[in-house]
């Protein structure tokens, strides 16, 4: 899923301050599994600027609303009958239900109100490890099921670097090395080799914005544009 | 290694059965050439070649290229060092044939310390290629005389290729693997992270030399000398991949304090001395670390003097 973390309440307020009728949208879906964006978070957040808005002697009217995903425009139509009666839109999606809101309502300025943070999973409740870059090319197949570009601090094809400290990494000793753990997962396998061969370049496709449209749905896309 | 290409002090030094002797030299936190040319005056005539860090511990230096440069203008033989932690392959490329361009023939590449422990914690980490890919790249563009794109370059820079190699980080049976993999990728020298624990280092060599990898590659063991019983004990505790056995903190640490650097000193010959006579070992890089002044001195003691002229 894709982790994010609310952003400090002083950055919030200072964002909505000109505005004085606000509508918070959270997330069903990932940011809610995170317990940053969801119906909950939707209603902690309002509680909070209610009162400090109240304390500053200039309230504040706010709306509260959770669609299933704000990544699916079926999903944000929900809004539309709702959206004129407010000034500015708190989103708490991920930055891409974010942007997708902000698209929509192109009149309404659209605030975030998490830091997007990584593509995770969740270890335990509220305890959440990054596991993936998004980089396009993946090598899971060669490393053991340990990506090293997310879990190496140098994202290293070829480690480990000279590092290694006692199979930590070398930034931080609560950090287990990427490529020790690689090692010791193929040893078990027997699958060495895959190591002892010498991983090329990446080719990085991460680097322009992407889009995938499925082949069944290649026609569909060529109707809409 | 087959026959000279890249017109490297080192490389003919090695290709006439000499053991080798590198330094190295790091560029100031500013702009005080002086300062440089200074360090210079201690190294010159005494080293085959200096390493001119780039950017070590991810503090914000002089740069590599330049301060190889400013060593060329002195009348010494700059090794050029290249971290993948800055630059992306492009701007590596464009540097690499800038050196070039500048006289510069011999270079070591490197993965580069984390960002973290340096000044600028919160910069990116690029890592575009690793320190493996980065030599692939460059033997591509001399033996190839291709870009790592794939295009054509006119009139192809040599080099003379080095990695680093650390004996010590674990898992241990993996250090020798890796070797070989920066060997299959083209380096044809190799600078080894400080040693300091002997018997490991020759276990180490054994098992490199088992694979025949100093046939393909000219190992040079790397040290660095001592000066206190603080460093030593540092050194133990507190770098990563570094293993200093508890005899030896406990050596310098024997010594009274206004000693412990000649003690630190007569350790590192014995090393070099030990050294000259591990199967394939082709030299040592000294990494003397702000310590430029006692090179002449360490030299003389490990008998490493004169140099040979080829």
């Amino acid at each position: 899923m894709i982790v994010a973390e609310r952003k400090p309440f002083d950055e919030i307020k200072a964002m909505v301050s000109n505005y004085r009728k606000v509508l918070t949208v959270g997330c069903g879906t990932c940011v809610a599994v995170c317990l940053a964006g969801g119906e909950k978070e939707v209603g902690v957040l309002n509680s909070e600027l209610k009162i400090a808005r109240k304390i500053d002697g200039n309230p504040i009217e706010v709306g509260a609303a959770t669609v299933e995903r704000q990544c699916d425009m079926e999903f944000l139509a929900e809004l539309d009958p709702i959206i004129k009666d407010y000034d500015a839109v708190i989103s708490m999606a991920c930055g891409a239900g974010i942007q997708f809101m902000a698209e929509r309502y192109p009149e309404t300025p659209v605030l975030p109100a998490v830091d997007t943070t990584f593509i995770g999973v969740n270890r335990d409740v509220g305890w959440y490890e990054e596991k993936c870059r998004a980089c396009g090319s993946c090598v899971l197949g060669m490393t053991g099921g340990i990506c090293p570009v997310t879990m190496c601090a140098k994202g290293l094809f070829n480690g480990p670097c000279g590092g290694t400290n006692n199979g930590s990494c070398e930034i931080n000793d609560d950090q287990p090395c990427a490529w020790y753990m690689i090692y010791e997962r193929l040893a078990k396998q027997n699958r060495l080799e895959n190591i002892i061969q010498i991983c090329p370049a990446n080719d990085w496709r991460n680097q322009t914005p992407r889009t995938i449209v499925q082949p069944a749905y290649t026609d569909r896309k060529a109707a809409v544009n | 290694m087959d026959e000279p290409k890249s017109g490297s002090n080192l490389e003919k030094i090695l290709e006439a059965g000499h053991f080798a002797f590198t330094g190295e030299l790091g560029p100031p936190r500013g702009t005080n050439v002086e300062a440089v040319r200074k360090k210079c005056a201690f190294l010159k005539g005494n080293v085959d070649m200096v390493n001119v860090t780039d950017n070590q511990t991810a503090v914000v230096r002089m740069s590599s290229i330049a301060g190889a440069k400013l060593l060329l203008d002195e009348g010494l033989e700059p090794v050029m060092q290249m971290t993948c932690r800055d630059r992306n392959r492009i701007a590596m490329q464009s540097d690499i044939l800038g050196a070039y361009g500048l006289g510069l023939n011999t270079m070591l590449c490197l993965s580069g310390d984390h960002p973290s422990f340096g000044d600028h914690p919160m910069a990116a980490n690029v890592h575009d290629l690793d320190s493996i890919q980065l030599i692939q790249m460059v033997r591509g563009m001399m033996d190839d005389g291709k870009f790592q794109g794939g295009a054509d370059i006119k009139r192809p820079p040599k080099m003379f290729i080095g990695a680093a190699a650390n004996p010590f980080g674990d898992p241990f049976e993996l250090r020798v693997l890796r070797l070989a993999k920066k060997v299959a990728a083209g380096a044809d020298f190799i600078q080894t992270q400080c040693i300091y624990n002997m018997p490991k280092f020759r276990e180490y060599m054994k098992m490199s030399v088992d694979m025949g990898l100093h046939e393909k590659t000219a190992i040079l063991a790397g040290v660095t000398p001592l000066k206190s019983a603080g460093m030593a004990k540092y050194m133990a505790t507190k770098v990563p991949g570094m293993d200093v056995p508890d005899e030896i903190v406990k050596r310098i640490a024997g010594a009274p304090k206004e000693k412990q650097a000649e003690e630190g000193i007569k350790f590192l010959c014995e090393q070099v001395e030990e050294m000259r006579e591990i199967e394939g070992i082709a030299g040592i890089h000294l990494m003397a670390i702000e310590w430029e002044h006692k090179v002449p001195e360490i030299l003389e003691q490990a008998k490493l003097l004169p140099r040979p002229q080829v």
